[in-house]
């Protein structure tokens, strides 16, 4: 399909791909790993043919052991490769908690010592998968000072995947599997690399400001435009893009502009990064608030399986323009 | 076991104090001397230190609430101890423009309330469950606002508490700030006069703030005790001034203080009350309280009122040890951070308003001691010296007194004691040493 200019639109998964195959014509030292990815194609097809193209060396199913999975990477990238492991679901990277945490999130703070390796996987909900298929993982990999990133846009997709790659060090990299085959771009021409550490503001506006990531940066966008339509309200949309480290710059210069934040993510509540990014922002811009710090969440527990359980469990447009609202009055 | 934290005595005559503000919140960490609330009495606008490290648990008096001193006012608990009382468990309920809310408006929350009762909503408040001595949450909004319009407020010089406003429960919003500011005070029904004619004659009522209703019930109270006397003498200075000349260059360098005549005539005055000790008493009931010591209360004026810190044992100063701590004293009272005992304890006091330019004053003597010695203004002034007009620099020292305890020969001894000590500066000086 051709978009705008006559070039052709690139959907997310593919824009995932697209820097896999890049990174690895480029660098014969990127290999790949994960469950289903070589024979099989990968869950979603995202690897489909690269077996072929790159060889079993350089595409390698694994068994079903996210343990291993990570903790091979970790080897790998100690021995001078770059992998790019892939946990299936990344919910399955609970299995290989210990070497995430203790292993590649603590070799550079203790030994000064590089692991190139990039953790990737389709992560959040809103296509009924479940609670093991739907999960946002990102709050205890940022307390353990792990690189994590959320691209919201298949031009970050590609962009931040290469800079991942690139990396010196570990980098978690939350793909978001609704946007997957939703959301089509026309990827801008130019370096596509996208820098760690940079927030992106979607959408300038000095009455509000909308501070969020992933797949949510999508339903702000839709909230802001319903504000300015039916409340005259012109309201501004952060995509954080990088969790950790965040942009604090960033993130304290819309509070300074607006004043009213509202702190939305898929992920749950309690301890959930709006908690963070609150504390964050009354710790460095107490003076510029002008209403209390809102967080729109999904509730603690399990995302449900059902449909119209899982619409009422995640953050939908009516709470997040109902939080806006309230802010507007205070 | 929490360590409470008291209203602190301010001085001897003062039974109350008001709390202006608390600097830290409820669940903060607090380090112990580090400032947690600011209270006004008399006559200080004080800053109060920690007493202990810990958390601060509770807050028992509200900001604007007075109380005796010695009042229990706030707990600090040790990190991680817990309060029987302790407040509710989720949002705290400290008034401030925090994240607390009410409930839901019915209209808006029709819709969504079925399908999705609390997710977007911040912690629902505890509108009820205030404990005594903490603003409620509408309180807290129409007098704390925001951050945001507090700190606009500030610095516009713009009290909120005037203005009517149009967020939640009155809360005075930025846009409420910003029309004031664009458009002035609201008209009162008297009809205004031409705005230009009538500049800096503004009509208006304004409430007194707590220093000044404390100046006020102290000034009366101290007039209504003392029997209230006055001495008028003039001092030629003009030795004083030509060793100031030669020395405060010098001195400046090496204190960091500028000299001016207080120093010189708090030492004569030091002086004077060895001999007549008399002056630095007090009575208390049947009994006349000797100090033993010299501690001279100096009237600093600030922007918002008057307060009088302390020299200790200026007898035992040097004069450059008295102008270090003068200057120390007057800077941190304008700064708010004297400590109340260094508001406590005067015998006697001095004012010195003649950078003015008048001739003397007659002071009112402060509540617990029997004198008070204010200074004109010291200048160049015609002189007979020797039988011809000559030009000497001079200037009044006015002893105000209370007649009860001091008669008026002691008074005027007393002074002229300090007249000698001062025309004769440099010889006393050598004396002393």
């Amino acid at each position: 399909m051709d978009g705008p200019t006559g070039a052709s639109m690139t959907s997310y998964i593919e824009a995932i791909r697209e820097a896999l195959i890049e990174e690895m014509d480029r660098d014969p030292s990127v290999v790949l790993l994960g469950e289903d990815i070589g024979l099989y194609g990968g869950a979603f097809k995202l690897s489909a043919g690269l077996r072929d193209r790159f060889g079993a060396e350089r595409v390698i199913d694994t068994p079903i052991a996210e343990s291993a999975i990570v903790g091979a990477a970790v080897g790998a990238a100690l021995a001078g490769l770059r992998p790019v492991a892939e946990l299936q679901f990344i919910d399955f990277i609970a299995n290989g908690y210990n070497q995430v945490v203790n292993m590649a999130a603590k070799l550079r703070p203790r030994f000064d010592q590089a692991v190139p390796l990039v953790l990737r996987g389709p992560s959040g909900g809103g296509v009924a998968a479940g609670p093991f298929h739907s999960q946002n993982v990102e709050v205890p990999f940022v307390h353990a000072g792990l690189t994590v990133v959320a691209p919201a846009t298949a031009a970050d997709a590609k962009g931040l995947l290469l800079a991942a790659i690139r990396s010196p060090d570990p980098v978690l990299y939350l793909e978001h599997k609704k946007l997957y085959r939703s959301i089509k771009e026309e990827l801008p021409p130019g370096d596509p690399l996208v820098p760690i550490g940079k927030a992106a503001l979607r959408r300038g506006g000095d009455d509000l400001a909308i501070i969020t990531y992933g797949a949510m940066v999508h339903l702000a966008l839709e909230a802001a435009a319903r504000l300015e339509h039916e409340d005259e309200v012109d309201s501004s949309v952060l995509d954080l893009r990088t969790l950790h480290p965040l942009d604090t710059a960033a993130i304290l210069e819309r509070v300074q502009r607006c004043g009213r934040v509202v702190l939305l993510h898929e992920d749950g509540r309690t301890a959930g990064l709006a908690g963070e990014l609150a504390a964050l922002i009354a710790e460095q811009a107490f003076e510029y608030l002008d209403a209390p710090l809102l967080r729109v969440t999904a509730p603690d527990g399990p995302v449900p399986y059902a449909a119209d359980l899982e619409r009422s469990f995640l953050p939908q447009l009516e709470d997040l323009l109902a939080a806006a609202r309230r802010l507007l009055e205070y | 076991m929490a360590h409470k934290v008291v209203m602190p005595q301010m001085g001897e005559s003062i039974a109350e104090g008001t709390i202006v503000k608390w600097h830290k919140q409820v669940g903060d960490k607090v380090q112990r001397d580090e400032t947690l609330f600011e209270i006004s009495t008399d006559k200080v606008d004080a800053e109060i230190p920690s007493p202990a490290s810990g958390v601060l648990a509770e807050i028992q008096v509200a900001e604007g609430q007075t109380v005796a001193v010695q009042t229990v006012v706030a707990l600090i608990a040790q990190e991680g101890e817990k309060l029987e009382r302790a407040a509710a468990p989720a949002p705290e309920p400290t008034g401030q423009a925090a994240k607390a809310e009410p409930q839901q408006e019915p209209a808006q929350q029709a819709e969504s309330a079925q399908r999705r009762p609390e997710r977007a909503q911040a912690q629902p408040a505890q509108e009820t469950e205030q404990p005594s001595g903490v603003l409620s949450l509408e309180a807290a909004r129409r007098q704390r606002s925001s951050p945001l319009v507090r700190r606009m407020a500030k610095e516009h010089g713009v009290d909120i508490s005037g203005l009517q406003g149009s967020g939640i429960d009155g809360r005075v919003t930025k846009q409420d700030l910003l029309d004031y500011l664009e458009r002035g005070p609201a008209p009162a029904a008297v009809p205004s006069a031409p705005q230009v004619a009538r500049a800096g004659l503004e009509a208006k009522t304004e409430p007194m703030s707590v220093m000044r209703k404390k100046i006020a019930e102290h000034m009366v109270a101290a007039r209504r005790t003392a029997a209230h006397v006055h001495s008028v003498f003039e001092v030629d200075f003009t030795a004083v001034a030509e060793l100031r000349q030669r020395i405060k260059q010098e001195f400046e360098q090496r204190t960091g203080a500028k000299l001016t005549y207080l120093p010189f005539v708090i030492r004569a005055m030091c002086e004077a009350l060895r001999e007549l000790p008399v002056v630095g008493a007090h009575l208390d009931g049947d009994n006349v309280v000797y100090p033993g010591e010299v501690n001279v209360g100096m009237a600093v004026a600030l922007d918002w009122g008057l307060i009088v810190p302390v020299i200790r044992q200026a007898e035992r100063k040097s004069l450059a040890q008295i102008a270090a701590t003068a200057k120390d004293l007057a800077d941190r009272a304008r700064a708010k951070k004297l400590k109340p005992e260094e508001v406590q304890g005067a015998n006697i006091s001095i004012t010195n308003p003649g950078g003015y330019g008048d001739l003397f004053g007659l002071p009112i003597i402060p509540l617990g001691t029997s004198a008070i010695l204010g200074m004109g203004s010291i200048q160049p002034r015609p002189a007979v010296v020797d039988g011809a007009l000559a030009v000497r620099t001079r200037g009044h020292l006015a002893l105000s007194y209370d007649h009860r305890l001091i008669d008026g020969a002691v008074a005027h001894a007393f002074m002229a004691r300090i007249k000698t000590i001062l025309e004769n500066f440099e010889a006393h000086l050598v004396l002393s040493a």
